[in-house]
């Protein structure tokens, strides 16, 4: 194997700062989720639904539901169908699938303003990672912004989770 | 937006035991900046609208419906006994009983099997053995001195292994390690009930425990005020592996087909026993036996460094006394045990033991009546120090065998050591020994170590 390309073993585990997660949940303001389910009780449509609860744009990618309305947004079958900008693409796809993804962001980053590809809970694809951030994109695997932002924003702790968060300042409320 | 590379950055900060027993999941609330966490006594909470309460009940959204579920005090315990633990998410409930079933009505099925030690209090072998057996969930009891009898018990349809580290009535550590691997072999989760040794003597996640069970009512809340129990979830056991666990990873009637595994992560074993098992059974904590408990929390570190200095005297004490026949104490250098208390507590083999008189039942009867300052009732981890005799108390309803295996026979006396000071208890002790056998310890040996 080459030195030049290290790629991480699956089973290192991934820790991103909290300084860095909340920055980029403070600064996105329009995402593009990709596998958004237009099912109520699927995963990435209470995602979705949380989020635009907190202010975001969600724009779902689906082409299953192209042309169709999810949560009141209009759906759309690839990542460059969207027609405006957006800041952040959300991965609710396979492992396998985020690589495909993660290129197509990186094929329109600088035309659509993406900063952010964002691998759900579950989703790591390390190589894609390296891709992203190669190409000066942020990339964040196996965590969900939903619980990212709950957790950073005193709601999780509200169902008992570790949030990790110890200070002597008042909580900040969620918006 | 800054595009540093962030992977290696600052890792989370790693904040003392002592830190944590303080501030996990206590920051100052947000309105009114009170300090101190507040006890929030109400049963429900007002939505924001229509689509708001929707979400919630959905679980769409996080938030408080009603105390059964959640309540902002109790959330504070639940995060700061999670912190304590090395785990993901607590859920409490109002007893360590409570949290059992919490925790095995959220693993298991009618027909499903579980192992556990003999060696546990026996109000967990009575639930496990006669009323669990009831619900369809059907325990084998093995004898955890060698861990590879739970490799032998196991059947296609164990779902789980459940051991004490430090095991009630007392004396007995179990080789964590060694069963976490058997476990971790057989797919299945191990929980451990860490109520006599406290996260602070012992941490088992960090030995491979997937859940742990507690009754806070012991050390925890710390002065015999208040009950309640907790179940931790570590995050890392895998429920998708092999299809084990349907209830985990299948679409939940009991939640218009949310599968809790996939929608909560590291934290769905919490989740689904809190959102099912407590939403539909109901055995909730209350926010001021919450509150009391936070509290105690605090001085744990302080409070258990003291129980087991205080323990180790006694043991020795007692050791030393002509009319005392056995003591069984981990943290004693003639025990059996010695090694693994090493091992699994190396900051102390707790505080509640047990000893034999050579006047056997009678003289111990005796002694149990005639304290004066150790208090004869059922409980452990009080300030105070306690005394009991499990034969005809906590382990009255097992078998003469299963009282034998529990380490419960006719002559033995369980003392829940407190904090009193140590010469006291030296005296108490000694003034209900049979007079026939006098010290030959006596009071000097009170100074030693």
């Amino acid at each position: 194997m080459s030195p030049k390309t290290p790629p991480q073993p699956a089973e290192e585990p991934l820790h991103y700062p909290d300084v860095l997660l909340r920055r980029i949940l403070k600064e996105v303001r329009t995402i593009a989720m990709v596998g958004a389910s237009a099912n109520w009780v699927r995963p990435s449509n209470f995602a979705m639904k949380y989020l635009q609860g907190k202010g975001y744009r969600v724009i779902p990618v689906n082409p299953g539901q192209a042309g169709k309305k999810i949560l009141g947004e209009m759906t759309y079958a690839t990542l460059s169908d969207i027609p405006g900008r957006f800041d952040m693409v959300d991965v609710f796809r396979s492992s396998d699938a985020a690589g495909a993804i993660a290129d197509d962001a990186i094929a329109i980053a600088a035309e659509k303003g993406i900063q952010v590809v964002w691998m759900q809970l579950g989703v790591r694809n390390d190589a894609a990672a390296v891709r992203l951030e190669k190409a000066g994109l942020i990339a964040i695997m196996n965590h969900c912004p939903k619980i990212e932002y709950g957790r950073l924003f005193g709601e999780l702790c509200w169902s008992g989770v570790n949030t990790g968060l110890i200070s002597s300042k008042r909580r900040k409320l969620a918006s | 937006m800054s595009r540093k590379p962030h992977k290696s950055a600052n890792a989370p900060a790693q904040y003392g035991f002592e830190t944590l027993a303080i501030h996990a999941g206590a920051q100052p609330e947000p309105i009114t900046g009170a300090r101190n966490t507040p006890i929030y006594q109400t049963t429900a909470y007002v939505f924001e609208d229509a689509e708001h309460a929707a979400d919630l009940f959905n679980l769409q959204t996080f938030g408080f419906i009603y105390s059964r579920l959640t309540n902002p005090t109790v959330a504070v315990l639940e995060e700061r006994v999670a912190t304590l633990e090395g785990g993901r998410a607590a859920v409490c409930a109002a007893s360590g009983h409570a949290a059992q079933f919490l925790a095995f009505f959220t693993l298991l099925e009618p027909g499903d099997e579980f192992l556990a030690s003999t060696n546990l209090y026996g109000g967990s072998i009575t639930q496990f053995g006669h009323s669990f057996k009831r619900l369809g969930w059907n325990c084998h009891f093995v004898d955890p001195s060698d861990p590879e009898n739970f490799r032998k018990a196991l059947t296609p349809k164990c779902k789980a292994i459940f051991i004490e580290v430090l095991a009630n009535p007392g004396g007995v550590v179990v080789d964590l390690e060694a069963i976490a691997a058997i476990a971790k072999d057989a797919g299945i989760p191990l929980i451990v009930d860490n109520t006599i040794a406290t996260p602070y003597l012992c941490r088992p996640m960090d030995w491979g425990a997937d859940l742990i069970v507690h009754s806070t009512t012991k050390f925890l809340s710390g002065h015999g005020t208040s009950m309640g129990g907790a179940l931790i979830e570590s995050g890392k056991f895998d429920w998708a592996k092999d299809g084990k666990f349907p209830t985990m990873t299948e679409p939940d009637p009991a939640y218009h087909g949310l599968t809790f595994y996939e929608t909560f992560g590291d934290f769905g074993f919490t989740m689904k026993a809190r959102t099912v098992a407590l939403r539909d059974f109901g055995p909730a904590m209350s926010p001021t036996n919450a509150f009391y408990t936070i509290t105690g929390i605090e001085t744990l570190p302080l409070r258990m460094d003291r129980h087991v200095a205080n323990a180790l005297k006694v043991a020795e004490f007692l050791d030393g006394h002509a009319a005392v026949k056995w003591v069984s104490y981990a943290g004693l250098k003639s025990s059996p045990y010695h090694q693994l208390a090493k091992k699994y507590l190396p900051k102390g083999a707790g505080s509640v033991f047990t000893f034999g008189l050579k006047g056997g039942y009678e003289a111990g009867i005796k002694l149990v009546e005639t304290v004066n300052l150790f208090s004869h009732l059922a409980n452990v981890g009080d300030t105070r120090s306690l005394i009991l005799h499990p034969a005809s108390t906590t382990h009255r309803q097992l078998t003469d065998e299963q009282r034998l295996a529990a380490g419960a026979g006719p002559d033995v006396i369980r003392l829940s050591i407190g904090l009193e000071t140590v010469d006291d208890l030296f005296a108490d002790l000694d003034q209900g020994m049979p007079k026939a056998g006098m010290s030959k310890a006596g009071m000097p040996k009170a100074g030693k170590k």
